[in-house]
């Protein structure tokens, strides 16, 4: 079944190891729907949160290339459900006096916030789910999206274990 | 770019021109180093600590503590610096090529031939580019390679500078793994881990980029080296579960067929494969990439499977319950469609990368592990599971193969108009030169015909480009071989077509002593592809047609002697067991028979691009497979066998 899954891969701090992992998502055929990188607890790893959507044969050959890659320690798929998964959305919206207020509301109701106010525009900084960024998106689209970037998403287990690496791999 | 020479740059270094190297035979190279096995790891009692000295100095030092004895390569411009201390070096040799692209295959022939890792070294830009294509070859032959490359240096990087390419980045995906060195004191770590990399695990080639500065500047040598590799743990003994999984239904089948690839070879699991192959009665097909890893001539040995495979060995596949399949990938090549390979059989799959593993087959009983130690823990199992179960009987599905190999054995028919039979000449060349001698073909019609009318008895005596296939691989690959072997007869069988690519290698062979015999089996034209033009393209022969028949250009016998070779000819049945004897007495000087063959034979058996494997040919319109229904007894037994399994994982 064609799903989203999302990957928590430990890569060992080279100079690449993105165009690596990512080279070997396009040669095989894979589509990457988000990409996110940053440093770890370990200033030698940094991890890449990576967000595919493929069924699960092809999501295991994928999951034994990357574990092929020497510059990358350790694989984990992190489930939705426990899991946390975020992303960071910035989007200007058109707001000029007349529709401000109503703007402001859909942001109170995301629990988004305005980061930045002109007399024509509003600029909301959201974080949530895919699903959550998705829906606040559709309720501002009525009132005019200008510009709108958006983050890869980043994910962390649920609960009081850790993925570092030196514990087992997925 | 002004400059008209693209290599050497127009960079200062040790000027004049550098001495000849000393005509050394290669007999000198003793390669026995090469059954300390691991020769890649530090050997036990030398240890530096911070000796002072240049990086290019250090990176000479590093491969003479690793166990390099030989070195393919040309320089140029950015690893010049590298190439004045290999001067000095008594321990590694390095032979000056003529084109990089002959360096490359000439280290994967090397590696092939001994089972160490080949070296090749050329400069940065168009010497490292030129290297892609070996590189490619050994990545898809599994081939442990380290190529050196020179690179500008650091602050140039990312210029556009003179022959600057990023050649890490150009690699990437054709390499095992490939590292940019920016430390000078990082060269030995760089090159004890190109060579860990490239020969254990599934092996194959490394690339390692040296700026030139950083082979300039002062450093120190420090060894051995500490390896960093945290992500890199290859997994060689197999699981017990799994192996006693495979045991049970290897008892149980009913046309179980042992499915050997080149990872066999690499494991140096020949002797384990037959006595495995022995123990439990099951017939074995060898791939192209496989082919000595089981003696052509033992009863059990039904041949090559695929494309050009035998009858019996496609068929065995097709009709099998149980594909036993050890280093072997299911590659298009084998399989056909793949929907329709090997229909009714379970599958066990052992190989030393995880990734092979149900890539295009699933398997039913996967192993990850060292073909080696699979073979070696299957054979208890096996022991042990006939002891409690016994063993299917093969009584019947060996009297079908039989029928199938005295129905259908490989061979060919002289042509009607008089030429020399191709396939004749590589048979007679087959016979006398023996099994001991190491074979390596180029790409082509005269590689199947290799691959089929010689027969292989021991590992590594057949080399070939079997993934990539690379047209030009046979010359190099045989100059390599024999520097690693040169107490061996080495034969490039080759086609008119791949020797005009890779020729200018004679001229290293001639001059650096390396005396391989080359048979160019001239057809004329690019025999294979005229073949499909034949078959597939109505005989409309778009740019086949090579000229070396109508206008004998170029005339491979004066080529020869141009190039410091003996230059024979061969154009009728009775001179070709004469020319064959002739070269063979040669030994100090490397000989090309130009074997002037007919332009329309073709290569059968064959199992068209685009189909199945039922629908292989024996020759032309000739298709021995109908049949579908008779030979599917004992599937349910497997399957049963399977469920249980599968069942007991369950629990």
């Amino acid at each position: 079944m064609i799903e989203r899954h999302t990957l928590s891969v430990l890569v060992e701090d080279k100079p690449g190891v993105l165009a690596r992992v990512s080279g070997l998502f396009s040669r095989r055929g894979f589509n990457i729907e988000s990409l996110a990188v940053g440093p770890t607890e370990h200033s030698e790893i940094s991890r890449m949160t990576i967000v595919v959507t493929v069924d699960d044969l092809p999501l295991e050959q994928v999951t034994k290339q990357l574990n092929k890659l020497v510059h990358v320690i350790k694989i984990v798929e992190l489930d939705a459900n426990a899991s946390v998964q975020r992303q960071l959305l910035l989007v200007k919206v058109r707001a000029d006096a007349t529709v401000r207020s109503q703007v402001l509301e859909v942001i109170e109701l995301f629990r988004a916030r305005a980061v930045d106010v002109t007399p024509e525009a509003v600029t909301i900084e959201a974080t949530g789910t895919v699903e959550k960024i998705g829906a606040l998106l559709r309720n501002l689209e009525p009132f005019g999206i200008r510009e709108m970037v958006q983050s890869g998403t980043i994910a962390v287990g649920r609960g009081p274990r850790s993925i570092t690496a030196t514990t087992g791999r997925a | 770019m002004t400059t008209a020479t693209p290599r050497p740059g127009p960079v200062p270094g040790p000027s004049g021109p550098k001495p000849a190297p000393p005509p050394g035979r290669p007999g000198h190279q003793t390669g026995g180093s090469r059954t300390e096995g691991s020769a890649h790891q530090a050997q036990p009692g030398r240890r530096f600590d911070a000796v002072p000295m240049t990086g290019a100095q250090s990176l000479v030092r590093s491969l003479e503590e690793v166990g390099c004895e030989v070195v393919f390569g040309i320089p140029g411009g950015t690893i010049l610096p590298a190439y004045d201390p290999l001067l000095d070096s008594t321990r590694v040799r390095h032979v000056l090529v003529r084109h990089e692209q002959g360096a490359g295959h000439a280290a994967t022939g090397y590696a092939q031939a001994t089972g160490e890792v080949g070296v090749c070294m050329a400069t940065s830009g168009p010497g490292a580019t030129n290297l892609v294509t070996p590189i490619a070859d050994a990545y898809m032959d599994s081939v442990p390679i380290v190529a050196i490359t020179g690179q500008q240096s650091r602050p140039l990087i990312g210029t556009d500078a003179f022959q600057e390419a990023d050649i890490t980045g150009i690699t990437m995906p054709v390499t095992k793994h490939n590292t940019l060195v920016t430390d000078a004191t990082e060269i030995p770590r760089a090159i004890v881990e190109a060579f860990h990399l490239a020969s254990t695990g599934r092996p194959g080639p490394v690339l390692v980029d040296i700026p030139k500065d950083v082979l300039q500047e002062q450093t120190t040598f420090t060894w051995p080296p500490e390896m960093k590799l945290p992500g890199y743990r290859p997994t060689t003994r197999p699981h017990g579960k799994q192996i006693r999984e495979a045991a049970r239904l290897i008892s149980a089948a009913h046309r179980p067929v042992l499915y050997v690839g080149g990872g066999v070879l690499k494991a140096e699991a020949s002797d384990q494969l037959r006595e495995l192959a022995e123990l439990t009665g099951i017939p074995v097909v060898t791939t192209l990439m496989a082919r000595g890893a089981f003696p052509d001539s033992h009863p059990q040995h039904l041949g090559m499977p695929g494309m050009h495979g035998t009858v019996a060995a496609v068929a065995a596949m097709q009709k099998s319950d149980l594909l036993i399949a050890l280093g072997a990938r299911f590659d298009d090549r084998v399989t056909g469609v793949l929907a329709s390979f090997a229909p009714t059989a379970k599958v066990v799959h052992a190989d030393i990368d995880p990734a092979e593993i149900s890539k295009n087959r699933r398997a039913d009983v996967p192993i990850v592990g060292d073909c080696k130690e699979v073979i070696v823990e299957l054979l208890d199992a096996v022991r042990t599971e006939r002891a409690e179960r016994g063993q299917a009987d093969l009584a019947a599905w060996w009297a079908q193969l039989d029928e199938l190999r005295g129905t259908f054995p490989l061979g060919y028919t002289w042509p009607p108009d008089g030429s020399l039979s191709p396939q004749y000449v590589i048979e007679r060349i087959g016979a006398i030169a023996g099994p001991d001698a190491v074979y390596t073909a180029g790409v082509g019609q005269h590689q199947m015909w290799a691959a089929q009318f010689i027969g292989y008895e021991k590992p590594r005596t057949w080399l070939n480009s079997g993934g990539l296939g690379t047209m030009g691989y046979a010359v190099p690959a045989a100059m390599g071989a024999k520097m690693g072997r040169p107490d061996a007869v080495v034969w490039a069988i080759d086609g008119d077509g791949c020797f005009q690519m890779t020729n200018q290698e004679l001229a290293t062979c001639a001059i650096e002593g390396i005396p391989i015999k080359v048979a160019i089996i001239n057809n004329g034209n690019l025999g294979m592809v005229r073949q499909w033009q034949q078959l597939f393209y109505g005989e409309r022969y778009s740019n086949t047609d090579l000229g070396t028949h109508k206008h004998r250009i170029p005339d491979f016998k004066l080529l020869a002697e141009a190039m410091g070779c003996v230059g024979l000819r061969a154009e009728s049945r009775d001179d070709v067991d004469r020319v064959i004897k002739q070269a063979m007495e040669i030994d100090d000087q490397p000989v090309v028979i130009d074997f002037v063959v007919g332009p329309d034979a073709q290569v059968w058996p064959m199992v068209a691009a685009g189909t199945g494997n039922d629908e292989i040919m024996a020759a032309r319109n000739i298709r021995p497979l109908f049949d579908g229904d008779e030979l599917v007894a004992g599937v349910d037994e497997i399957a049963a066998v399977t469920a249980e399994i599968n069942e007991e994982s369950a629990q």
